[in-house]
């Protein structure tokens, strides 16, 4: 990728046939143009294949931008806020149509015939199975993600012919179909995949990991690890319009001061996943999305491990003492939206949902005393250090709020690589902030994680049995299930009556943009490079 | 050959003597980054990660084997020239050293020219007209180089250069996205570069050089100005520039031929352990420009537990060093002859 005849090659590309020089004193007109965009972004890119163990989160943008899927999702609007992928809307990418049994169970796909890898051979049943295989057998986050769909096993998965493919479920899901929009399940070259695989590395995660062998939007370019990955448009695409840019520049510039001035200087056209700070400053000048992040709560998170946390009231009392206008406006500065003081009514099925609790010390004094801890105690608040930015400010307004009901708090700050050890696996702090998101976007899905006992997310050590049977029914029923509303309602009750997580805000993905358009926001909160455009 | 070259014969011995350094180098990175808090199984499993799954990545990255055996393994692998495979960054050690260092090293030994050619001639100045405007000039220049932290200075000079006045270029790291990187010869571009007689791509490394490398320079400066003075008025001060004077030789001669190659001695030691905090202090540097170094390597090794790039990191850290001693003391002989080896 980065031998001499591949530089040629990419110059005389961005040049059109000119000559050197003249491409780069030209280029950054160009990129004003509408053939090159370039994207900073703060975190790195380590690994060109999503399913090999240690990929980080901002690579999984290669996974959307160049792998296809079966299916992915559409787009609607967000008011005020540009564009963002739409969960209730699923819409085909490599598949051209797909048939849902009557029981459920089997679920049967057309490819679309015109579809071919970069490489010029056409994509056939045989690949989709042969990269579901993969997802479901190396184990990790992949295999993970593909089960929470109900997708376990590669006997599940049948190459019909060419261009049929089905799947086989052991109960109908409604999270199936959604689950095959997520990043996770994109389809391979398995041909090219195969002839560079060993017989330690069958499922070719060594070559795959610098080299993507797809069939999406972009091809990789360049890739430097640490500095930035440049896309080239495949002219070929049939997974959806082709990109406006023939070009993007992912460039890693890990200090936001720095970004921000690039930005403002319109350098560059898309900074992505800018500080809540800076989207707030910028908002005036530049284009600043702010896209609230679809099934993603930031919470304060009491332990029932913890005694005092065992008591009602006590949480209760913490609830009403959260100074959260304070903790939204310090620590997101305004951006994403506000969980608190709805109505304790539960209408509707949206989540996350505000709260019936408000910022009330007298509410707060009142709880605290009818508890059996009333004269207060002591506990360490914990938050990570990796994720201070919101959890820093958050904890020091908590900090002196609950010192005025009479508990006395330490916060405690742990090392990132730390963190997810002390908060999800061993479940041992007794007060702490947590963000969990979930992908698939229903309420059962993030009960799922978030509120049954021993799962990953359920930091609080929350049991209850009530919750535990509505999730196990509700998980795979089909959303317009008569049975569905009033058991998602029941299960909003008893959490937000019992507060194993006392919701703070809904956070933001922010993004600004200086010359570029098309922006859109997704759940999986990477970069999708198709539907940018130079303006 | 050995024994007809006694300097040859002091070098090697002396790169003997490293080699237990070497080897209490590689055991106690390796104790070290067992001793770090977080279990790198658990971070790498990812998010959504189950139990079964977290010990899985346990297996695959050989760390459910007790301690002893991985340190086989990994003296093993080391013997073979092998540093490990870094799991932040998904790449063998060895090449990322091999892309960073160059990099780092290239960005400090600019900052370190730069500091040289404007601090001794400053510290020598300051030595020879104490009390005067120079003096003046040379302590508030060292005060505000080491008062001022390097991200600070590097921000505001961003700030001022790019976003204001709009004369630097982008803060994109060392290549605008304009230009392509030149062939790896060196790694380092402003070298690789010119090897390709690319004129164009070499002013643009070195434009993006100009920066980062101001901002370091301002930092070690201080240092080396604050020494090159100090040695510079002990050196005017004794007796054998007494004796110079009164033998009636030139200022000049009395200043540079005895004078200031005595003070050399003291700045080259200076300047030993500066680079070496230089390359250190890179970090913050490498943050606020997009540099892709070795320092900021190291740090996002550290918080992710990644065992591999850390110990790669000091190890390759500490060969450096035992480099950089060996040249200083080469240095050191070519300066004073009466400083032999045989005598350390």
């Amino acid at each position: 990728m980065t031998d001499h005849t591949s530089r040629r090659n990419f110059i005389k590309m961005g040049a059109a046939g000119a000559s050197i020089l003249p491409f780069l004193r030209a280029m950054p007109a160009a990129a004003q143009g509408n053939d090159t965009l370039v994207v900073v972004t703060g975190a790195t890119i380590n690994s060109l294949d999503l399913h090999r163990t240690g990929t980080s989160r901002a690579s999984y943008q290669v996974g959307i931008n160049c792998y296809d899927r079966l299916l992915t999702f559409g787009t609607k609007e967000v008011p005020g806020n540009g564009l963002s992928y739409d969960y209730t809307v699923v819409e085909p990418e490599l598949a051209e149509s797909w048939t849902v049994s009557e029981d459920g169970m089997t679920l049967t796909f057309k490819l679309k015939s015109n579809a071919t890898f970069w490489d010029g051979r056409k994509v056939t049943a045989a690949d989709v199975k042969w990269s579901f295989d993969r997802a479901v057998s190396v184990g990790g986050f992949p295999t993970v993600q593909m089960k929470a769909g109900g997708l376990e096993r590669p006997e599940q998965f049948i190459a019909e012919d060419d261009e049929t493919f089905v799947i086989k479920l052991d109960r109908p899901s409604k999270l199936t179909i959604p689950d095959l929009a997520v990043p996770v399940p994109y389809i391979i070259n398995s041909v090219e995949a195969l002839a560079n695989a060993t017989e330690d590395d069958p499922w070719a995660l060594e070559y795959l990991h610098t080299t993507p062998a797809g069939s999406g939007a972009y091809k990789v370019a360049r890739w430097n690890p640490g500095e930035q990955l440049v896309y080239e448009r495949n002219d070929d695409w049939v997974g959806g319009p082709l990109p406006a840019a023939k070009r993007v520049i992912i460039r890693e510039v890990p200090s936001p001061a720095t970004r921000r001035a690039l930005i403002e200087r319109g350098d560059v056209q898309v900074a992505f996943n800018i500080p809540d700070k800076d989207a707030a400053e910028l908002a005036d000048t530049l284009d600043v999305f702010s896209t609230p992040v679809e099934n993603c709560i930031h919470c304060l998170c009491p332990n029932f491990a913890f005694e005092p946390f065992q008591d009602p009231d006590v949480r209760k009392a913490i609830a009403y003492a959260i100074p959260y206008e304070d903790i939204f406006q310090a620590a997101a500065f305004g951006r994403g939206l506000p969980l608190w003081g709805g109505t304790e009514e539960i209408t509707d099925t949206a989540w996350p949902r505000k709260t019936q609790y408000f910022t009330d010390l007298d509410k707060a004094k009142e709880h605290m005393a009818k508890s059996g801890h009333a004269d207060g105690f002591d506990v360490p608040l914990s938050i990570s250090l990796d994720l201070a930015s919101w959890m820093e400010p958050t904890a020091l307004l908590v900090q002196e709020a609950l010192g005025k009901i009479g508990i006395n708090v330490t916060i405690e700050k742990i090392p990132g690589a730390n963190w997810r050890t002390a908060v999800l696996v061993e479940k041992r702090l007794p007060l702490h902030l947590e963000n969990f998101g979930g992908w698939l976007n229903t309420p059962d899905y993030y009960f799922f994680w978030a509120y049954k006992d021993g799962h990953l997310f359920n930091s609080s050590n929350y049991r209850n049995e009530e919750i535990e049977a509505l999730v196990d029914a509700t998980l795979h029923m089909p959303m317009d299930d008569p049975e569905y509303a009033p058991q998602i309602k029941r299960m909003f009750e008893i959490a937000l009556d019992e507060l194993p997580r006392i919701p703070l805000y809904q956070p933001a993905l922010n993004v600004a943009t200086n010359g570029a358009e098309g922006y859109e926001f997704w759940f999986h909160r990477q970069l999708d490079a198709r539907v940018l455009k130079a303006v | 050959m050995l024994a007809s070259s006694p300097r040859l014969r002091a070098i090697l011995l002396r790169v003997a003597q490293a080699i237990p350094v070497v080897i209490g180098v590689v055991v106690i990175s390796f104790l070290l980054t067992r001793a770090l808090p977080g279990d790198p199984a658990v971070y790498f499993a990812g998010v959504a990660a189950d139990e079964a799954s977290i010990e899985e990545t346990r297996v695959a990255m050989g760390l459910d084997k007790p301690l002893p055996v991985q340190f086989l393994h990994y003296v093993g692998d080391l013997l073979q020239g092998d540093l490990g495979q870094s799991l932040s960054s998904g790449r063998p050690v060895a090449v990322d050293l091999a892309n960073r260092l160059p990099a780092s090293l290239e960005l400090t030994l600019t900052a370190l020219f730069l500091a040289v050619v404007i601090a001794v001639p400053l510290g020598v100045l300051a030595a020879t007209r104490p009390g005067t405007w120079v003096d003046h000039l040379c302590r508030v220049v060292v005060t505000a180089g080491v008062s001022l932290p390097t991200f600070f200075t590097g921000i505001l000079l961003i700030y001022i250069f790019y976003y204001l006045m709009g004369i630097a270029p982008s803060p994109l790291g060392r290549l605008d996205f304009i230009y392509l990187s030149p062939d790896h010869v060196t790694g380092f571009y402003l070298i690789d570069a010119a090897l390709m007689g690319d004129l164009e791509t070499w002013r643009g490394a070195a434009k993006q050089l100009v920066l980062p490398a101001t901002t370091l320079a301002l930092f070690t400066l201080a240092p080396i100005a604050r020494m090159t003075r100090a040695a510079m008025l002990t050196a005017l001060s004794s007796d054998f520039i007494r004796t110079a004077r009164a033998a009636g030789l030139s200022n000049r001669t009395v200043l540079y031929r005895y004078a200031f190659r005595n003070a050399l001695l003291p700045v080259v030691t200076t300047l030993g352990m500066v680079f070496s905090f230089a390359l250190g202090a890179n970090v913050l540097v490498e943050k606020v420009f997009a540099w892709p170094g070795i320092g900021s390597y190291a740090v996002e090794a550290l918080v992710v537990s990644d065992y591999a790039a850390v110990q790669g990191f000091v190890l390759a850290m500490a060969l450096l060093f035992v480099a950089l001693n060996l040249v200083i003391d080469l240095l050191y002989t070519a300066i004073d002859p009466r400083i032999g080896f045989e005598a350390q």
